[in-house]
């Protein structure tokens, strides 16, 4: 049987975590094992209406852990990330479903924070000082603490960010994969480029192949080719209900050429 | 186990009633309660069936937890009409024969009044990304999404 | 017309098709009109069975087997029982008749299905014991409690695999993994013509494989029962059941009480397709009542709904047939396979179903099929929408593309071609009458900017069937393959009256007369009129109004049988 505690801070909450507890946000996901009798012990909630707050900062946005994906939707500083939330699930999951949850929802869900990891977006944890990038806390979920907010740097030009959602059922089907890219230019080469897949793996994971073959060059049809050629390299995609692990890795390379060939062509 | 008192509104009068720990919002709103009007489909967020407002926004009941809407505002089916005086939408569902088991009805009706609240004029496509989040297994949903453009072309035109 | 969702030409009514054949001045056939229950529906009003509350419910969850074959060694509900508010936790021992099969109520089947198995589980998801608690969660906490000691078998998935030699026996009681039919055969037989003898002569052979795969029916509610104690010694059952008196019937049987005592209340299903009427639910629900003395609930979650909620099941199809380079059929040959699952339920049924619709909607003279009801490890198949027809359907219609490429005509005009038309002989022994494909295809073919010949564009389904069409064969190949000894049990085999003997006649006629339409110089039929005592086989109308076979009872739909 599950218990809730409600807290009025984060600090507060961070303090009363512990093994047996889970912390909640949107709860379309924990109120699923919830519902099973699979839940935890306790549930910690927070009451700070903060934590559900959008914030312009100097050179990004600052958005509490808390904002859902229709309080996405409802910034207009947030436009870059609307194709992302708009995509995130039914009406319903999107009015309840937060930023801070989409970080850790197991395979193949995660599409927000993929491409929170494609635009360089860092994560604020409770008691912690400084940000950490959205790599780290994905890479080490179950330890990973409380997220306060996460702070996405606006990029320069919006036209370098690019998201696409590949699902059976639309429009809200389940990810059989997603991608996000971010292609920062200088002169007409691309530099630091970010290819982060959702569903080919546990976490939002980068395509170092893709990324290699970006990387210097400008963005031709020749540097596509290369691009979704080794798309699957750095991915570890799975099978499970919604596709195979060999129809994924067939198919990523021919949705990132059509994705970065839509961004060719502006 | 010790019980939460839970008080809220529900279509506009308040109510109050215990909720189990852990308890989701569609138990408590169908078994404590006694509005039958959102049903159960899956549990698991994906069907709709259990669609209702909090505060005006669409949630699935069955991922609320029940205590979570003290003091907020809950809708249901039940509370679309005005006594006899069904909502514009009922009427338009029943011509537009855009329920067959029921069974969806109840939560796409939530769904649409939502649409048609912060949007009175859909296109077809809105309207079909309104009710995405709403399974039906019956009518193939062109019944529904008829009936919901009926009646944004009605006001429209009012 | 258009029909009042008007936002589309979603239904058309083509009231120009058979103007003759139809009164247009009916009150309510034939115009749109609301449904009786549909104030219910959309005020959330409608009482589905979960929508009756009782103080003091209880809830029923069952424990499953993990494995798709295990034998059980022991199941040990003793944890189960001390956990907190479990009332009762039943095993196969408390169930008065723990051995059913749906359609023994139509007397059709060996009883092959356990309420709760004691010995042996043949799918995934099988249950072997049922918890009765407070609430859901603890009913669940205490169905995983449930202790099984199991022997897993090997099990299999396939149906040709099933039906192989040293394959995994399912079932006990059909050891070759073949339901029997009319206490004879291991399959379902048609046989109308010659058909090895019109493929030697026709001009092309087509052959092809199909498949489909299980398809659940998921409906939005999923399938439950509440049972409560009533007045009188009776028990009210409120169910989804969308085929209230077959479960009514069921939990009599199974209850070992006479039906009188049970109090059935349903009618607002939320949505069945096929998948409400297996009655598993009533019969654990009312037990569990009589036994607590309480009011308790049997509902499967969603996960349970998809897992062993019985779907419509695969189907596995070999066509062969023979065509003429004109594109008429002469010989169509199935061997079908129909994957059960691991108990019968309606599959053999559904099996005698679509043995009466094979060919298709098509003339063709000569027809055989072998159909295997296959019984492997998956969870059990039961009715959905036109089960017995749709897949096959599928496999003919696919196939029928395929002849259409063979002999290089269009496609549409190869079904108009070889359509049933009024007064056409059916494989089974029928005469076709308000026959309508041929005009659907016509419509089709506009909608479609399919251009027709004229001579395509001018048949009717009202002209040029019958005649030399209407005929039997004249000699119908018959053979004993798949005869099965020792199974005269069930009365549906013994209705099925005496084998008639094969008979020895003038040869099959090569095709069907081609219709005068379609094609305007046919060659000369070359058969003489036929003269009736010359035909090995009575007459359709004959055939119809001689008593039919002794027991007299034919199935006319899922929920019960008629009368001839
Ligand atoms: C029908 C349906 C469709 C969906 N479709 C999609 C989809 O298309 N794409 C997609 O990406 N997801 C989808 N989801 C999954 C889910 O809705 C989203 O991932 C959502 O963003 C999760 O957020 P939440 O607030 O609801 O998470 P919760 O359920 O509240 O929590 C999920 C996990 O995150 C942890 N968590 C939440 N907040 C914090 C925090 N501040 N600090 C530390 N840990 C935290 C929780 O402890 C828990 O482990 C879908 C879900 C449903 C039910
Ligand atoms: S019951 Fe809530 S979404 Fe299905
Ligand atoms: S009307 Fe039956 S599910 Fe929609």
């Amino acid at each position: 049987m599950t218990i809730v505690e409600t807290y009025p801070t984060l600090a507060e909450a961070a303090r009363a975590m512990g093994r047996d507890a889970a912390y909640m946000a949107g709860g379309t996901l924990l109120m699923r094992d919830v519902n099973e009798g699979a839940g935890p012990a306790r549930l910690i909630r927070v009451s700070d209406p903060g934590l559900t707050r959008v914030q312009t900062t100097g050179d990004g946005v600052r958005l509490g852990a808390g904002v859902t994906m229709a309080g996405v939707l409802a910034s207009r500083e947030l436009e870059v990330l609307h194709p992302v939330a708009r995509l995130i699930g039914g009406p319903q999951v999107r009015n309840m479903g937060t930023v801070a949850g989409n970080l850790f929802a197991a395979h193949p869900y995660g599409d927000f924070a993929a491409a929170l990891l494609a635009l360089g977006a860092l994560v604020v944890l409770a008691g912690q000082g400084s940000a950490r990038p959205v790599e780290d806390v994905l890479k080490a979920r179950d330890s990973a603490g409380l997220v306060e907010a996460i702070e996405v740097p606006r990029p320069r030009d919006p036209r370098a960010f690019a998201f696409h959602k590949v699902s059976r059922v639309k429009p809200k089907g389940v990810s059989v994969l997603s991608i996000a890219v971010h292609l920062p230019r200088e002169g007409g080469r691309i530099r630091d480029p970010r290819v982060v897949f959702g569903a080919m793996g546990p976490t939002p994971l980068r395509s170092s192949g893709a990324e290699r073959a970006l990387e210097g060059h400008a963005l031709d049809t020749a540097t596509i080719d290369r691009a979704a050629a080794a798309a699957c390299e750095g991915l570890a995609p799975f099978t499970d209900q919604i596709a195979t692990e060999w129809y994924r890795r067939e198919v990523a390379g021919v949705h990132l050429r059509r994705l970065l060939t839509r961004m060719e062509q502006g | 186990m010790a019980k939460t008192p839970v008080s809220f509104t529900l279509n506009g009068s308040p109510r109050a009633a215990f909720a189990d720990p852990g308890q989701n919002l569609l138990e408590f709103l169908r078994r404590d309660v006694g509005d039958l009007s959102p049903k159960f489909g899956c549990g698991q967020g994906t069907c709709g069936a259990c669609t209702v407002t909090v505060d005006g926004e669409t949630h699935l009941a069955c991922l609320v937890l029940a205590q979570t809407v003290e003091g907020r505002d809950v809708g249901t089916a039940s509370g679309l009409a005005r006594g006899a005086q069904l909502d514009p939408l009922q009427e338009a569902f029943m011509d537009h024969f855009a329920a067959q088991c029921g069974y969806c009805t109840a939560g796409m009706l939530i769904s649409a009044r939502a649409l048609l609240d912060r949007n009175p004029r859909p296109t077809r496509d809105e309207v079909v990304e309104a009710i995405s989040g709403n399974l039906c297994r019956c009518t193939g949903y062109e019944p529904i999404i008829a009936a919901i453009l009926s009646v944004a072309e009605g006001r429209a035109r009012a | 017309m258009r029909d009042m969702t008007s936002d589309g030409p979603m239904v058309e009514f083509r009231k120009d098709l058979f103007a003759d054949e139809r009164d247009d001045n009916l009150n309510e056939v034939g115009k749109p009109t609301r449904r009786q229950d549909i104030l219910g529906h959309v005020t959330g009003r409608s009482p589905f069975f979960d929508d009756h509350l009782f103080d003091g419910l209880l809830h029923l969850r069952c424990a499953r087997s993990p494995h798709h074959h295990a034998r059980i060694r022991r199941i040990d509900t003793s944890a189960a029982e001390r956990m907190p508010g479990v009332v009762r936790v039943l095993t196969g021992r408390d169930v008065p008749v723990n051995l059913n099969t749906l359609l023994s109520l139509l007397d059709f089947g060996l009883d092959d299905e356990p309420i709760l198995s004691e010995n042996k589980t043949a799918y995934r998801g099988e249950p072997v014991a049922a918890v009765i608690a407070e609430t859901e969660a603890q009913a669940r906490a205490a169905a995983a409690a449930v202790q099984v000691d199991w022997e897993v078998l090997p099990h299999v998935l396939d149906v040709e695999e099933a039906i192989k030699p040293g394959a995994p026996a399912v079932l006990e009681i059909y050891p070759e993994n073949k339901f029997v039919y009319h206490g004879k055969y291991d399959h379902q037989k048609l046989r109308y013509g010659d058909v090895d003898r019109a493929l030697a002569e026709a001009d092309h052979v087509v052959e092809g494989r199909y498949q489909m795969s299980p398809i659940e029916q998921a409906p939005i509610e999923t399938c439950g029962a509440i049972a409560a104690p009533e007045q009188n010694d009776r028990y009210v059952c409120y169910t989804s059941t969308q085929a209230l008196f077959f479960s009514l019937g069921t939990a009599a049987k199974v209850l070992s009480m006479p039906s009188s005592r049970l109090h059935f209340i349903g009618g607002t299903v939320g949505g069945g397709f096929g998948g409400k009427v297996d009655s598993v639910h009533e019969p654990l629900a009312i037990l569990g009542a009589m036994l607590t003395g309480r009011p308790v609930k049997y509902a499967w979650d969603r996960a349970e709904e998809m897992q062993v909620g019985a779907p419509r099941g695969a189907e596995r199809w070999y066509i062969t047939d023979g065509v003429m380079a004109d594109g008429r059929i002469v010989a169509r040959k199935f061997t079908g396979y129909f994957d059960a699952g691991a108990y019968t339920r309606l599959s053999s049924y559904a099996i005698i179903k679509g043995v009466g619709h094979l060919p298709g909607p098509y003339t063709i003279p000569n027809v055989h099929a072998d159909v295997y009801c296959v019984y492997t490890n998956r969870t059990p198949a039961t009715a959905m929408r036109g089960f017995g027809i749709t897949g096959v359907d599928f496999a003919i219609e696919a196939h029928m593309d395929k002849v259409a490429e063979t002999v290089g005509l269009n496609p549409v005009e190869l079904r108009i071609l070889n359509a049933y038309r009024d007064g056409d002989m059916k494989a089974h022994r029928r005469l076709a009458k308000n026959c309508a494909l041929i005009e659907c295809a016509q419509v089709v073919a506009e909608k479609a900017g399919v251009t027709l010949s004229p001579q395509m564009k001018a048949a009717s389904s009202l002209r040029d069937g019958g005649g030399a069409r209407a005929e039997l064969p004249r000699h119908t190949a018959t053979d004993q393959e798949g005869r099965v000894e020792g199974f005269t049990a069930t009365s549906y085999a013994r209705k099925g009256g005496g084998d008639s003997p094969p008979t020895t006649a003038p040869p099959p006629r090569p095709a069907s007369p081609p219709p005068a339409a379609s094609r305007p110089s046919p060659p000369a039929p070359s058969q003489p009129a036929p003269s009736a005592s010359a035909r090995p086989e009575p007459a359709p109308e004959q055939a119809t109004k001689k008593p039919a076979r002794s027991g007299a009872m034919r199935f006319s739909s899922l929920s019960g049988f008629r009368r001839r």
